[in-house]
């Protein structure tokens, strides 16, 4: 899949975090709804995902229980603590300031200097 | 992360591990499955499908690893993990392995001794309460010594101590009742106790309100120690009228056990107040202000008086004083210091020693981390195949890491147990120890406690990340790629590197102290057997003091007639004598001598200041002291007859220019006596082995009555027996005199302690040396051979025979042996010159040292070097030339 950006290191957490806040998902439908909602521009190794995953149950903003998925397999599905609501606030607010900041960087003419 | 949560995964990974491993196992299975359904329904075959989803997926057992680490928790486990395969790997290499461990243990168990006894004498000695604030006078840096009179006005004209206590020391005869015997005993103020915040551990102690003038407080406190091995704990003893010296004083009550006075190695056996001094210790009276007898003055510094303060006041003082009484006093001027170790007069060196020993115990360490961290460098070439696999396999490098330093970690905690386990036997029996016969009251109170064992885990650990850091640069270049392509080499290098020049100078100091410790061990054989004026062989020696059992006057040179008398009737005596002191027992006197022809008798005009012995007929015969010219004393050399002499040869040459005209001269003492010279004796040694000749003088007991008594007893019989003959001998003349009987090789053992510990000392850091030698040799040798075991495998397969395949593996260790052995040894020698001063006759020129050196060295090069030839006479080159 070529045009598809590496990820900026610590955006997979805030990118898990979006997708699940979404519907509770297992770690397969956690990567399809990143590629759905980034519309396919953001490459993520599959196996990555996993060790991402365990750190957030493990810090609180996830929570983990064994279900089914849509075509019958036992799969372990993962949605939001309030805590991980609470972080998914703060650091989208924080991902915007940074974006915007960077952004009108980038975009600043000699002459505005 | 907050406390709770964390607990909760440590305890979820420690209970549920397995379930946990399941669990990640099914989740990332599930993953590549529903991936796989996705694949397979856009239209490929189900196998194929599988095979995609799983290349999509990633290093499987990476993830896995990588996820089961972030569920966090594991530390303990991934620990344990780590623990079980180190010791599995070193169970492998059982010589690197114990090498290893000895090495610590050694470099550990120094530092615990040289801190343990750092910190018993120095950092905590805990022999009072509150010791931050107690302080001893004494004079600039030299002693402490006080009169009587000045102790009292120091005491009451002071602003800055809460009191100040006076103590000495004395031997007396102490008569519990049943038998008589010597006791060392501490002599203090009133207020001693009060002062020292000491409460009685049983009945009461004395205090300043006991004391009304001289000889008002015949009291006597028991130690504990005493009270409980010579009294079993019996509890009914205060208020017992007991004896010392003959005169009756009253047990009072028993310090703590914990107690033993102010100087730490001097355990007394009882306190008497010092107002009773003329009966416990005759000699130098309470009441005189120009002689300065008393040992040391201590007290606690009041709260919030600086040290400085209190000296400034002591001098306000001095000043007093010296102005008071100009004819009895100089300048006084005062210094405070710990009482522990007599303030500055021993403590300064015994600091300075010490300090000396932790330096090089330190150096000791560091330079065992060095070729333990070299050993690990060794093993971790060698695994650089298994390191570099398991980084393409996708381990982290951290967990390899974390691998090598779990054995690291492991080697020093067993070598840190070993040598904290021999440190602690070390110790306790130093502490135990009693270096001198006929003074049992001193010993070393150096017991470990939790200080000593924190710091000798802490270095453990500390030495263990030390050496277990030096391997990490080569793990964490090692290119996976390379390594399983090429295989493990690379080039050889030949220049001389910094870890060679650090081997040679260990393997050069070792050689030194090898030599050295030889040299001294042989000298100390050779001054059992060498002449020093008397005969050691076949005599006792039966030691007391008179006035212990009440003589005095007149009475006490005939009651050293009648012990003279009666020792020569025992059956197998061939000749006694009796002296005030004998040679080279640590006692003696001595005093300045003018020429005849002086007339002004102060100090500056004397001749020569000369031993003094004062000794009985038939002396020279028993101590087996030759007698060169003239005549030895009869019992006619009395007071009623001239004064006479026997002087050695040294004070004839010094007081009469040669031996020759000394006979028949006289020559003058201090006072002015005229004393003619009636016979020459040999010279001898007299106050250690290792002095200049000292100019003697023997002088007729008659003459110069001394209470002091020593009979020196030469027979050939068993001295066991003859030591029990001799004890009940005297036993029926006084039952009440305490008698120490030894034969005088036993009354050696003071003169011999210097060179002795010497050569204990340079004994230890020998084998210090040795050890770091062979883990030296040993890591490179090691390294050598497994840098060049491809080359050796050529080597062999080209027909190389045994010795040039030693040469090629071992050929550089040897010759680092070779140069360091031999600058050792030259250093060794020159340092000799050094040792002379404390051992007598040490000599470099002696064939048996050199060629003891050239074997030990040769021995150690042998034994350290054995493994890593075994392993390169071991190639095999067609396994090795398959395997690269």
């Amino acid at each position: 899949m070529p045009d598809q950006a590496q990820l900026l290191p610590g955006t997979l957490d805030l990118l898990i975090l979006r997708a699940v806040s979404l519907g509770p998902l297992h770690g397969y439908g956690i990567l399809l709804r990143i590629g759905q909602i980034s519309g396919n521009a953001l490459l993520v190794e599959q196996g990555a995902l996993y060790p991402g995953l365990f750190r957030l149950v493990r810090q609180g903003v996830l929570k983990a229980s064994w279900g089914t998925s849509e075509n019958n397999r036992r799969a372990k599905f993962y949605e939001l603590t309030a805590a991980g609501r609470k972080r998914l606030r703060v650091e989208t607010d924080n991902w915007n300031r940074l974006a915007n900041a960077i952004g009108a960087a980038l975009a600043a003419q000699p002459e505005e200097v | 992360m907050n406390l709770l949560l964390f607990l909760r995964s440590v305890a979820e990974k420690l209970f549920h591990s397995s379930r946990i491993a399941d669990d990640t196992e099914e989740e990332l299975r599930a993953h590549v499955q529903l991936r796989a359904d996705d694949l397979e329904r856009s239209g490929l075959g189900r196998a194929e499908a599988e095979r995609r989803a799983r290349i999509e997926f990633g290093g499987y057992e990476r993830f896995k690893q990588e996820s089961y680490e972030a569920l966090g928790g594991n530390f303990l486990e991934t620990f344990l993990q780590d623990a079980r395969y180190s010791v599995r790997v070193l169970r492998k290499s059982p010589g690197f392995t114990i090498a290893a461990v000895l090495t610590l243990a050694l470099a550990i168990g120094a530092n615990a001794v040289v801190f343990g006894v750092m910190n018993a004498f120095i950092l905590h000695p805990r022999y009072v309460p509150q010791a931050e604030s107690l302080y001893g006078l004494q004079h600039g840096s030299d002693n402490g010594f006080q009169s009587y009179p000045d102790y009292l006005d120091l005491r009451d004209r002071n602003h800055s101590f809460d009191g100040l206590a006076a103590v000495t020391f004395a031997l007396a005869g102490l008569d519990m009742g049943n038998n008589p015997s010597a006791g060392w005993l501490n002599e203090t103020s009133g207020n001693y106790f009060d002062v020292l915040h000491i409460r009685p551990y049983l009945g009461r102690v004395y205090h300043s309100s006991d004391e009304h003038g001289p000889n008002s407080a015949p009291y006597i406190v028991l130690t504990y120690a005493y009270w409980h091995s010579h009294l079993h704990d019996d509890r009914g003893v205060v208020g017992r009228v007991v004896q010392v010296n003959k005169h009756p004083f009253t047990v009072l009550g028993v310090t703590p056990p914990a107690f033993h006075g102010t100087l730490l190695f001097f355990y007394p056996d009882f306190f008497v107040p010092i107002v009773n001094h003329e009966q416990v210790d005759p000699g130098y009276d309470l009441n005189t202000r120009g002689i300065r007898w008393i040992f040391e003055v201590v007290g606690h510094l009041k709260p919030g008086v600086t040290p400085a303060q209190a000296t400034a006041d002591l001098n306000t003082i001095g000043a007093y004083l010296k102005k008071t009484y100009p004819k009895d006093e100089g300048n006084v001027t005062f210094t405070l210091a710990r009482p522990s170790l007599y303030g500055d007069y021993l403590g300064r060196p015994v600091r300075a020693f010490l300090a000396g020993l932790m330096l090089l115990a330190g150096l000791i360490l560091l330079a065992a981390c060095a070729n333990l961290g070299s050993l690990f460098a060794a093993r971790a070439a060698d695994r650089g195949r298994e390191v570099a696999l398991r980084l393409a396999l996708g381990s982290s490098r951290r967990r390899i890491l974390r691998g090598l330093f779990t054995e690291a970690v492991l080697i020093s905690l067993v070598g840190g147990g070993v040598g904290l386990l021999g440190s602690v036997v070390l110790l306790r029996g130093l502490s135990a120890w009693q270096p001198f016969h006929q003074w049992p009251m001193i010993h070393m109170p150096v017991n470990p406690d939790a200080s000593v064992y924190s710091i000798a885990l802490l270095l453990a650990l500390a030495s263990g990340f030390l050496f277990g850091v030096v391997p990490v640069r080569q793990v964490l270049r090692t290119n996976p790629y390379e390594v399983v392509k090429a295989g493990s080499s690379g080039g050889v290098g030949r220049r001389i590197t910094v870890r060679d020049l650090l081997l040679v100078a260990q393997i050069a100091i070792c050689a030194v102290l090898v030599t050295s410790s030889m040299v001294a061990l042989r000298g100390l054989v050779r001054s059992l057997h060498g002449n020093y004026g008397f005969d050691l062989r076949n005599t006792m020696v039966a030691s007391t003091d008179l006035s212990m059992a009440g003589y005095s006057g007149d009475k006490v040179p005939a009651m050293q007639r009648r012990m003279l008398d009666a020792v020569q009737t025992i059956p197998g005596v061939q000749a006694a004598g009796l002296a005030d002191y004998v040679p080279l027992t640590g006692g003696s006197n001595e005093s300045i001598v003018f020429t005849d022809k002086t007339t002004d008798l102060r100090p500056s005009n004397a001749t020569a200041n000369a031993l003094m012995y004062n000794i009985s007929p038939g002396y020279f015969r028993a101590a087996g002291t030759a007698l060169l010219s003239g005549r030895a004393f009869t019992w006619h050399d009395d007071k009623s007859s001239p004064r006479v002499a026997v002087v050695n040869g040294e004070f004839a040459r010094e007081v009469f220019g040669s031996a020759t005209n000394a006979v028949g001269g006289y020559y003058k003492m201090r006072d002015g006596t005229r004393v003619q010279v009636v016979g020459i004796a040999e010279d001898g040694k007299y106050m250690s082995l290792t002095e200049d000749p000292w100019p003697a003088m023997f002088l007729p007991i008659l003459q110069s009555p001394s209470s002091s008594t020593v009979l020196v007893i030469r027979s050939s019989r068993d001295p066991q027996q003859l030591a029990v003959a001799i004890r009940r001998t005297l036993h029926e003349l006084d039952a009440g005199l305490p008698v120490d009987i030894q034969t005088r090789y036993q009354g050696f053992d003071v003169i011999l302690f210097g060179p002795r510990m010497a050569t204990i000392a340079l004994g230890i850091m020998g084998l210090m040396g040795a050890m770091l030698s062979i883990t030296g040799i040993f890591g490179m040798a090691a390294y050598s051979v497994s840098k060049r075991l491809r080359e050796i495998g050529i080597r062999i397969a080209l027909g190389a025979q045994r010795k040039e395949v030693l040469q090629a593996a071992l050929g550089r260790a040897f010759k680092l042996l070779a140069v360091g052995s031999a600058a050792g040894l030259v250093l060794g020698l020159l340092a000799t010159r050094v040792l002379a001063h404390i051992v007598y006759e040490a000599t470099p020129r002696d064939p048996l040292v050199l060629a003891g050196v050239v074997l030990v060295m040769l021995l150690l090069g042998l034994l350290a070097t054995w493994i890593p030839a075994q392993r390169a006479l071991s190639v095999d080159p067609l396994a090795l030339l398959r395997e690269e």
